[in-house]
């Protein structure tokens, strides 16, 4: 069966789907897992950026598809991390450029080489959000605490569920545990309530997340990132150990509600 | 007996007109009916049903016209007077010569239960973007997320939460009612009413059912 792939996808743009696809591909490489990551975000391409290898890149996904190089000679390997390998997007072209089936070849060409395959999806529910969610065995949807965030998950669930693909699993990304406290953001139980699936994180909001991606140093590697820890929780938890979900702000009110929901599971 | 009578068929609507009543007085009705709920009727393709009155050419036509006017489409009429369907004919209107059926005596738009009631039962969450259409009833064992919609000819029931949008009794029946464990739907229709939830924070899930008492939608205790 070699290596699983895993989508990272979210209906709604700008919620984090590259930053969270960064640094899981990042914390995962830090517990020494061989693993690629695909960039599926054609013509709009991002995560060379944010990994710091834009300056690497000779060939993208699309010239691999349409035979221009071998897939070897696309993937740039991470500057710290040997194990970690980026096949980027093509910038010039757009989502027609790859099919589903397209994808589907090409992870299952590379599964036995590694031990996970990280899609980061473009936004939308179109060509491109296909493509990437095709070669998937799981699907792990990035939202943040917002009713438009939240109510687009809700419709990719809905589609994952007629590919057979759902339900996928959860990160709730940007949670302002002060905001939630006052009651003007979405706790973790409203959006949990709602989308009825497992989740596997809570990322706060940190200020340290926008430069470090600016910088190509995803924040996972600044061990002092609340945000950071957050990352390294949930790679341990693809890799199925149980880690406790942390304790956000001081106030106590949403870790309660936390324990209260997850304590059970997550203990 | 009702001047006019509404039922949901497989292809749109059939629309039976009194044969007994005055037949300009029947057109008022069948035009205040179509104004009153126009939004279910727009689009809609209608077998008119005029029993045994003999309907002339102009007369048909003017009521072709009449539908028209409201962005209806006059498909198909029913009768058992030849001089009926010879005017349908003249108009390119298809024609059928039948016997009155009891059905058309009520308006109810879901089959009876003698004839194995109509319905579709969903086991699942309806998730946003979903939209379910049924000629009958409509059964969910999950919730009806914000974004999701239902639109039924009769009844609806939620094993479930309600949030998002349900119209019930769409074709025009007034006796049909909504329930769901958690009423809290973006907006609900039943016939030609509309309600939106109140905005109340401390609400305390309950079972509720919503149905149509002195012109209004009002949501009582489900028990």
């Amino acid at each position: 069966m070699g290596g699983k792939v895993i989508t990272i996808t979210s209906g709604k743009g700008g919620v984090g789907k590259t930053t969270t696809t960064a640094n899981l591909g990042v914390a995962l490489a830090r517990l020494d897992q061989r693993l690629l990551m695909i960039d599926a975000d054609i013509g709009l391409r991002n995560l060379d950026i944010v990994m710091g290898l834009e300056n690497r890149i000779v060939y993208d996904i699309v010239d691999v598809i349409e035979g221009r190089c071998k897939l070897r000679q696309a993937m740039i390997r991470h500057k710290t991390f040997p194990e970690l390998y980026l096949i980027p997007a093509a910038q010039t072209r757009d989502k027609t450029a790859v099919s589903p089936a397209d994808m589907i070849q090409l992870t299952d060409s590379v599964r036995g080489d590694f031990d996970f395959i990280l899609i980061d999806s473009p936004a939308g529910i179109e060509r491109g959000f296909r493509n990437a969610v095709a070669p998937a065995d799981e699907v792990v949807i990035v939202t943040n605490p917002e009713v438009s965030a939240v109510r687009d998950a809700d419709r990719v669930i809905g589609l994952l569920e007629n590919e057979n693909k759902g339900p996928g699993q959860l990160i709730l990304n940007r949670v302002n545990p002060e905001m939630v406290r006052r009651g003007d953001m979405l706790s973790a139980d409203d959006v949990t309530d709602l989308l009825a699936i497992r989740l596997l994180g809570i990322v706060p909001e940190d200020e340290t997340v926008v430069p470090s991606s600016n910088s190509g140093i995803p924040v996972t590697l600044n061990d002092n990132s609340r945000a950071g820890l957050a990352y390294r929780n949930i790679a341990r938890r693809l890799m199925g150990e149980d880690v406790p979900f942390m304790k956000l702000g001081e106030s106590g009110g949403l870790f309660k509600r936390i324990t209260r929901l997850f304590g059970g599971r997550n203990g | 007996m009702q001047t006019v009578a509404i039922k949901g068929v497989k292809d749109g609507l059939l629309i039976s007109l009194n044969e007994s009543e005055e037949w300009q007085g029947v057109l008022a009705d069948l035009a205040a009916r179509i104004d009153q709920q126009s939004s279910f009727f727009v689009g809609a393709r209608i077998t008119l049903d005029v029993g045994t009155r003999p309907v002339r050419r102009d007369e048909l036509g003017s009521v072709k016209a009449l539908l028209e006017r409201r962005g209806v489409v006059l498909h198909a009429v029913v009768s058992e007077s030849s001089t009926t369907i010879d005017s349908a004919s003249a108009l390119d209107l298809r024609a059928n010569l039948m016997p009155n059926t009891p059905a058309a005596e009520h308006s109810f738009t879901a089959n009876s239960e003698e004839d194995g009631t109509a319905g579709v039962m969903i086991r699942r969450t309806l998730r946003s973007g979903r939209t379910v259409r049924s000629e009958g009833h409509v059964i969910v064992f999950g919730d009806v997320n914000p974004g999701a919609e239902i639109i039924a000819a009769g009844d609806v029931i939620i094993w479930g939460r309600l949030r998002g949008k349900v119209h019930a009794g769409a074709y025009g029946d007034e006796s049909a009612f909504v329930c769901a464990l958690d009423m809290t739907p973006t907006q609900l229709r039943i016939a030609g009413y509309i309600s939106i939830s109140p905005k109340d924070k401390r609400h305390k899930p309950k079972p509720e059912i919503a149905l149509i008492r002195d012109e209004h939608i009002t949501v009582e205790a489900w028990r």
